[in-house]
């Protein structure tokens, strides 16, 4: 797999998310991604940098465009901050979980959204969650 | 004797001249806006300048631009250069203001200081001094743009949402744009406030501006929908596109207790059939 394109952004505040967004929308554009997938990847994207925002107090994005070896191509995004980290994966992954009194929708949601989602998280130490999205998938 | 001079006897012995050397240079700059400033101004402005500058290397310590002796330059050339960016100064215009000291300093160094290791050394000096002043203005230049584009995302966002009668009793509202918590206040109360206005019994919130609907955007629209309920209104959301659509599934938010329509001319058809209203193309029987 080669990283083509590779970008950190930096999320403190909400307008930082608009920002945020246009870049992802830009990497899709770059690589051709369809209205449909493109509009899945900025959603799921807009879920995980608000979680971000609103559980960590921010955090910072690596934006990706990557090429796998199965020709292949993607939008991959990192999100890592250094918030308080989730107590029950298991449980925020699930429809309608939510400690902030939100409909519970945002991961679960997400991971539905993208091709490839992967969470991390340490308690006290902080949240990583991965996503990809293929061009055509 | 001439040989033991510091650079801060240098330049006061000839400060007047230094200043007109500077204002000449600045005034060469061929991109000098005096649509944004006045020669008066710029003169004025130069002389403290000049002067807080003198006093801050009285002590010829050019190195540390950070030490307290510079403080209160810093904090005049960082009012500079905001007040400069606000005034919508380009970065090279905000930037030559203190390039163009560099020359002036050059000049009058060149005269004072005759042994000319010395006067390499005292202008690598200063050329040093002068860049690291040059970061502050950069960096407080940034820094007033940032501000200018904050004021204005949030002027948009005010003048954005303007609700429209369509119709006896029909408001419509297009959307534009993000809808973030601070927009959704505004759209909801003006939304609101031109139903009481207005009497009206149908809201149409037409989103096919906004960009994308994720969970927060969604729940937004939501509580939208239900106080405008709470007012006796029905409210349609139209301008759902087929990407969105999709989206919205996948994502899993229930959309079902809202009326939807695919674009604000069925949700105005829908509006129209609810209020027993017909909308008509004329015969030539009633034409004649
Ligand atoms: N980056 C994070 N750091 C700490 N906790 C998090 C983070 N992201 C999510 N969580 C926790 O996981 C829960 C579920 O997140 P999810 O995004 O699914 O729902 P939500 O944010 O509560 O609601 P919604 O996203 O639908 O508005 C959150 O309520 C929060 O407790
Ligand atoms: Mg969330």
């Amino acid at each position: 797999m080669i990283v083509l394109n590779k970008d950190t952004i930096k999320i403190e505040k909400e307008q930082d998310v608009v920002f945020f967004r246009n870049r992802v929308a830009e990497y899709a554009d770059k690589i051709k991604m369809g209205l449909v997938n493109k509009t899945k990847l900025l959603t799921a994207a807009s879920e995980l940098v608000r979680n971000m925002l609103r559980y960590a107090n921010g955090g910072k994005v690596l934006c990706e465009i990557i090429s796998h070896a199965t020709l292949q191509t993607g939008v991959r995004l990192t999100f890592s901050d250094q918030g308080p980290g989730i107590p029950d994966i298991e449980k925020a992954m699930q429809d309608g979980y939510s400690t902030g009194k939100s409909l519970g929708l945002g991961l679960p949601g997400a991971k539905r959204l993208v091709s490839i989602f992967d969470i991390k998280t340490q308690l006290g130490k902080g949240t990583t969650v991965t996503i990809t999205k293929w061009k055509n998938g | 004797m001439a040989a033991k001079i510091t650079v801060y006897q240098a330049l006061n012995k000839n400060a007047k001249k230094l200043h007109e050397d500077w204002l000449t240079q600045q005034m060469q700059d061929e991109g000098l806006r005096e649509d944004l400033i006045s020669n008066e101004e710029l003169r004025l402005e130069s002389e403290e300048f000049l002067k807080t500058f003198l006093a801050a290397i009285k002590d010829d310590l050019l190195e540390d631009s950070n030490s307290s002796n510079f403080d209160k330059l810093n904090e005049m050339l960082a009012g500079i250069s905001i007040n400069r960016a606000r005034h919508g100064f380009s970065p090279r215009e905000t930037g030559y203001y203190i390039f163009s000291l560099k020359q002036a300093i050059f000049k009058t160094l060149e005269k004072e200081i005759t042994d000319l290791k010395k006067l390499y050394t005292e202008i690598l000096r200063v050329n040093k001094l002068i860049d690291s002043l040059a970061t502050v203005t950069f960096e407080t230049f940034i820094r007033g743009r940032e501000e200018v584009i904050i004021r204005q995302t949030n002027e948009i966002s005010d003048i954005s949402t303007p609700v429209i009668q369509v119709w006896d009793n029909i408001l419509a509202l297009p959307i534009i744009g993000t809808l973030d918590s601070s927009r959704t206040q505004v759209v909801m109360e003006s939304l609101l406030m031109k139903i009481v206005e207005t009497e009206s019994t149908i809201a149409i919130l037409d989103i096919s501006g906004v960009p994308a609907v994720d969970s927060l955007v969604a729940q937004h629209l939501i509580k939208t929908v239900s106080a405008t309920r709470l007012m006796g209104a029905e409210c349609i959301i139209s301008g759902i596109r087929p990407e969105i659509a999709q989206t919205i599934v996948h994502l899993g938010i229930d959309l079902s207790g809202i009326n939807t329509k695919a674009s604000l001319s069925h949700a105005l058809r829908f509006a129209f059939q609810t209020l027993r209203l017909e909308v008509r193309k004329k015969t030539d029987k009633t034409a004649s």
